[in-house]
């Protein structure tokens, strides 16, 4: 059975925010299934009593002085944003006027 | 062609010290091979023509004012298009930067810059470095000098490639499952993914953080570890940075001496599926390795069956929140905002019209394997195969000083034969994630063409963590003896570009 359908992918791509056209669904489905039927092989090992390695150096609460330094400035920073408004970013409407 | 542009970096930094030839010259020398071959190459997606002269004539002036500079000063270099320049366009091989100039640089290039390297560039990619073979660039693909109809690994396709085709004599690529040391292996150079945290991350375009590193590549092991030297060491501004002394790299590579050293050949990772002339030039190299007084045992890492199986939930659960940012907001490209879209909206169709199929693809992946109801089944359970990977590599390194493999099951393939077959394509870096999941080092160094296609073949040496410079002890034995065996560097017997 295939373990990822066309509704599956659809739904992936609007928690994403991609929005895959209706035509190419299937295809992104069918391919999905293969690598997920390939990488399910991770489910053959015994991992009892393993603890998950979420990365390679073990390191945690790395601090520094918290000192003032120079940092990009609004113009700098605003450089390349796609739209700007009053030394802002502009942005489409946040609330739906529906 | 110049003569210059087919020297070592070693070769000229000599030059330029001795005041035999200007960084200008030499530059200028790289800039016009780059004009006449990289249109059928196309390893650069943008040549930096002025800034690069600029540069070099900065070094110059230095040096005739007798300031103390570093040996690679004034020598150019080709930089993966992953690494924001301040300036420079950064587009990570993808539509969603298009035209996009950092407002800074990554540490890495502010490294490259004191140090006095020319940046001649920036290289051709797999889309956010997600490839093996830089088909998957938005900007076209990037063509293997040793048969252009070929591709030259990926996702630092674009870097190796430059080598390969005398472009440059040093370039940076970034490594999160073999986007260094396959591109390397399938042309003919050298390169080395550093242990994890040896060379900072701040400023390179994120693909998988727990995964990715800088490295150096160069045409011979001393002039990468001239490089990595340049490169390596911590940096504040980024919180995975390994605050230890660099290993002494360029002291291993000249050293080159593996008399009573112990190799591991990893059971795992050869024999099925991998080609012939890749397991014969293989073979051939551990012998060599054995004349040279080392001592050479099979080691077995069971759990490395299962590397591919883990890195492909790993990655995609990584990339699928790192390429969150991506939003049409703040940098980059905003499709559909007309003024009757919402943001939301706005955002599902810039993602849509900014990333490729492959990342579209591990988008969708990563996000499936962090939801919930499948967390535990598929991201959990991959950490824990990790886990035991480390362990594997933990145990090999109490019986061996370093383990080695072929770096890739083939050599390069055709342009488009694999390309919508993405199975296919993640099993190029069958050999080389093992080494991404445990954070360790891994070199790829060319050990001849197979004899069925006349390709390059490269072997991979992998050491502990922080102990890089192992790398390029053995690398140097090995480049030097297979030197002596060939008579000429493996890249004389390119036809040409």
């Amino acid at each position: 059975m295939a373990a990822i359908s066309r509704d599956d992918v659809a739904h992936l791509a609007r928690l994403a925010r991609i929005d895959i056209p209706e035509s190419e669904l299937d295809h992104y489905a069918s391919q999905l299934d293969a690598i997920l039927e390939a990488v399910d092989k991770v489910s053959g090992l015994d991992t009892s009593g393993v603890e998950p390695m979420s990365h390679p150096v073990k390191m945690e609460n790395v601090f520094r002085e918290d000192i003032p330094a120079p940092s990009l400035n609004a113009q700098q920073a605003l450089a390349g944003a796609p739209a700007v408004e009053d030394s802002r970013f502009r942005v489409p409407r946040i609330l739906d006027e529906e | 062609m110049s003569e210059l542009i087919r020297k070592d970096a070693s070769e000229l930094s000599a030059l330029l010290q001795a005041g035999d030839i200007s960084s200008v010259e030499l530059t200028q020398a790289h800039l016009d091979r780059i004009d006449a071959v990289d249109g059928k190459v196309h390893a650069f997606l943008h040549v930096d023509h002025q800034g690069a002269i600029a540069s070099a004539r900065a070094v110059d002036e230095r040096r005739s004012n007798g300031d103390a500079l570093g040996p690679l000063a004034g020598v150019p270099l080709a930089l993966k298009d992953i690494l924001a320049t301040k300036g420079l366009p950064t587009t990570v091989g993808s539509r969603m930067l298009e035209g996009w100039i950092p407002p800074y640089d990554a540490t890495v290039v502010t490294k490259l810059r004191e140090a006095g390297i020319v940046i001649l560039g920036k290289t051709n990619m797999d889309e956010f470095a997600m490839g093996s073979s830089t088909e998957h660039s938005a900007y076209g693909p990037t063509h293997n000098p040793w048969d252009l109809e070929r591709i030259p690994g990926g996702s630092g396709g674009g870097s190796s490639a430059s080598l390969a085709a005398f472009e440059a004599p040093l370039a940076i690529g970034t490594d999160t499952g073999g986007s260094i040391r396959q591109p390397a292996a399938v042309t003919g150079t050298v390169g080395v993914k550093p242990t994890y945290g040896g060379v900072s991350r701040y400023g390179v375009v994120a693909l998988a953080s727990s995964l990715d590193q800088v490295g150096p590549c160069g045409r011979t092991v001393l002039d990468t570890a001239l490089l990595h030297s340049v490169i390596a060491g911590h940096d504040p501004m980024d919180q995975t940075s390994i605050n230890s002394p660099v290993p002494a790299v360029v002291e291993a590579a000249k050293r080159g001496d593996i008399a009573g050293m112990r190799i591991g050949v990893v059971k795992e990772l050869g024999g099925d599926g991998y080609q012939s002339g890749v397991r014969q030039r293989f073979d051939e190299a551990v012998v060599v390795l054995q004349s040279l007084g080392a001592q050479i045992v099979e080691v077995s890492c069971p759990s490395f069956d299962f590397a591919l199986a883990a890195y492909y939930l790993i990655l995609p659960s990584e990339c699928s929140s790192n390429l969150a940012k991506f939003d049409g907001i703040r940098f980059g490209l905003r499709a559909g905002d007309d003024g009757t879209r919402s943001v939301e909206q706005v955002m599902s169709q810039t993602r849509a019209a900014g990333f490729g199929d492959e990342v579209i693809r591990r988008i969708i992946l990563g996000t499936y394997a962090l939801s919930a109801g499948y967390y535990d089944a598929y991201y959990g359970q991959a950490q824990k195969v990790r886990a035991l990977i480390a362990q594997d590599f933990a145990k090999a390194f109490a019986q061996v000083d370093v383990l080695i493999s072929p770096t890739a099951p083939t050599t390069a393939f055709k342009i488009g034969e694999k390309l919508d077959d993405p199975l296919a394509m993640y099993l190029n870096d069958i050999a080389t994630i093992p080494v991404n999941l445990a954070g360790i080092p891994g070199m790829s160094l060319p050990i001849g063409l197979a004899p069925e296609d006349n390709l390059p073949v490269g072997i991979q040496i992998m050491a502990p963590a922080m102990a890089d410079d192992r790398l390029y002890n053995v690398g140097a034995a090995l480049e030097r003896a297979l030197l002596a065996q060939w008579g000429a560097p493996i890249l004389s017997s390119m036809a040409g570009v």
